[in-house]
């Protein structure tokens, strides 16, 4: 048995999907062009201290990497609806290779999103420092992990037709409430119901890295909480999934 | 010395195997609908079994029970000594489900490369590839293959691990009749390794030709078991289809030769045990019978014939039956 043979499989596929691929990548790009293209100028949106150009892009980072994680489900929905998930079952496949696989996916999008911003960014005069991007990515990437768990629950309980209406609204809505598109107001009932949300710690987490305040103890829990809950329920989605869909 | 033990060409298929009263129901509009209703099978290993019935006869249940992708309501299973779920995780099994597509974006041989990956002592990939007949298209994309080369590739995912038990669920079903017959040639010279194969089909012919043993299944229960021959003379009758109005179809069913009788309208349609003989009685009570078919019947009708149950139809509306 080997294990990697096919989780590179899966990568392969992946990056083999033009249309999947150029779509998950190019939509977070036309948007950062559209909204930071017109206010390249501002250079302390809302308080924030953060440049517009700077301020959108890890909004957007957030955005497309949340995207990138969750479009994993779309793809499992997409193998379950042609028999694929049964397949496998009928093979020594181990639950945990198998999501090490669409993990791994899923973050190798993200991470390939994220570059892309970054590249964006500086095209609008954004530069940060080596340091600057590392720490970011690095959390960036810490906080998608609720996201990998929340992408594989919905592959495994939605339908391929009822998957995108999904996560549009889906990643619209947690993008939104998580102040992806503008800041999140310092008190108010929008503060509030923000701070239990995985996607306004995503968005929190880039401006740790660029000088924002640091993740306070809530963040962990609220991260760590989302994460327990969704990876028991995506098992769980995972082991009753034997069915034809 | 390195290395484990070497796994032998019958690694683990001691035992055969045991479906033992197994039941397993769905729920449905009107109450649970009993897909299968405590069925006993005994396969021995290297046996080549056909799971013959209509369309809603259990058979694709059972299968999705053997392959442990169902947990069955009562009754127990055993392959080759173990539950279905152990026997799959060490590679002993393989199969090609009814339904289902292969993934895209990898070429046929990637896919058979990847899925030879996840078992432990699988086939070598290229004569998977030769033996499936699909090295000619090794090379292409999953996502670019007709029909047929779809189903034999996936009769390659089937066997790449080279398991002990194979099995197909109606598997010739998107197959034109040359594709089905040289589906059945590969099938035959992977069965001849010693394999088990169980296979569901509808096809009376299929069971016939390929199979040693058929397990005849109606509406979840087993009809009949045993070598097809005897099958083939249990579900080998012949339909009589008559134009007659306003035949007492209880005297039909009691004619010679005639082993049940049901009435659409002012058409009959006897089903016979021997319709030679069937036909002389009915022409010989009935001289204004008209535009008489004698055929073979069809697994359905044999059903019928076989287990005088006419309740297959909705009650009220299905057309009015008698048998004895």
């Amino acid at each position: 048995m080997k294990p990697l043979t096919y989780t590179r499989y899966e990568l392969l596929r992946t990056l083999r999907n033009r249309r999947f691929f150029v779509l998950s990548l190019g939509f977070p790009l036309i948007l950062y062009y559209l909204i930071a293209g017109s206010a390249h100028n501002v250079s302390d949106l809302a308080g924030t201290g953060l440049s517009a150009p700077l301020y959108y892009m890890v909004g957007l980072a957030s955005f497309g990497t949340m995207a990138a994680m969750l479009s994993c489900g779309a793809r499992i929905a997409a193998e379950r609806a042609v028999g694929w998930n049964r397949q496998l079952r009928i093979t020594p496949l181990s639950p945990r290779t198998y999501f090490r696989a669409k993990v791994l996916t899923a973050y190798m999008m993200a991470l390939l999103s994220l570059i892309a911003l970054c590249l964006a960014g500086t095209t609008l005069g954004v530069s940060l420092t080596a340091d600057e991007w590392l720490k970011m990515t690095g959390l960036i990437l810490v906080s998608l992990v609720p996201f990998a768990a929340l992408g594989i629950l919905i592959g495994h309980l939605l339908t391929p037709d009822s998957i995108g209406p999904a996560l549009g609204g889906g990643v619209s809505l947690l993008a939104f409430l998580g102040g992806t598109w503008f800041p999140i107001p310092s008190h108010g009932i929008l503060h509030d119901v923000a701070q239990f949300l995985p996607s306004y710690w995503l968005v929190q987490a880039s401006h740790v890295a660029l000088g924002g305040h640091p993740w306070p103890a809530r963040a962990w829990a609220v991260m760590a909480a989302w994460t327990a809950v969704l990876s028991v329920l995506a098992a769980r989605a995972y082991r009753r999934d034997t069915g034809r869909v | 010395m390195s290395g484990g033990v070497a796994a032998g060409p019958h690694r683990g298929a001691e035992g055969g195997i045991e479906l033992r009263g197994l039941s397993k129901s769905f729920p449905g509009p009107d109450g649970p609908i009993e897909a299968v209703r405590g069925i006993d099978i005994e396969i021995s290993a290297g046996e080549t079994v056909a799971l013959l019935g209509p369309n809603g006869a259990g058979k694709s249940t059972t299968i999705d029970m053997l392959l442990g992708l169902l947990a069955p309501d009562a009754g127990e299973l055993s392959v080759f000594g173990r539950s279905p779920s152990q026997a799959v995780s060490r590679g002993a099994v393989g199969a090609m489900l009814q339904t289902g597509a292969l993934i895209r974006d990898l070429s046929v041989r990637e896919l058979i490369a990847m899925m030879a990956s996840l078992y432990p002592a699988p086939l070598d990939v290229e004569e998977v590839l030769e033996l499936t007949g699909v090295d000619e298209i090794a090379g292409q994309p999953t996502q670019k293959l007709s029909g047929g080369q779809t189903q034999r590739v996936r009769f390659a995912v089937a066997i790449v691990s080279n398991p002990e038990l194979l099995v197909l669920d109606e598997p010739t079903v998107a197959m034109d009749v040359e594709g089905r017959r040289a589906f059945w040639t590969i099938m035959r010279a992977f069965a001849a390794r010693g394999k088990t194969i169980v296979f569901a089909t509808h096809y009376l012919e299929e069971a016939d030709a390929y199979a040693d043993r058929a397990v005849l299944m109606a509406r979840g229960s087993i009809v009949a078991d045993g070598p097809t021959t005897e099958i083939r003379a249990m579900v080998g009758t012949r339909t009589i289809r008559a134009t007659l109005p306003g035949a007492d179809i209880d005297a039909l069913a009691g004619l010679a030769g005639v082993s049940g009788a049901e009435r659409h309208g002012e058409i009959v349609i006897l089903s016979c045990a021997d319709s030679d003989v069937a036909i002389r009685a009915l022409l010989a009570d009935h001289p204004d019978a008209r535009d008489i078919e004698i055929t073979a019947a069809g697994l359905e009708q044999a059903f019928l014939a076989l287990t005088g149950d006419g309740a297959v139809a909705p009650a009220g509306h299905g057309p009015e039956v008698a048998s004895r």
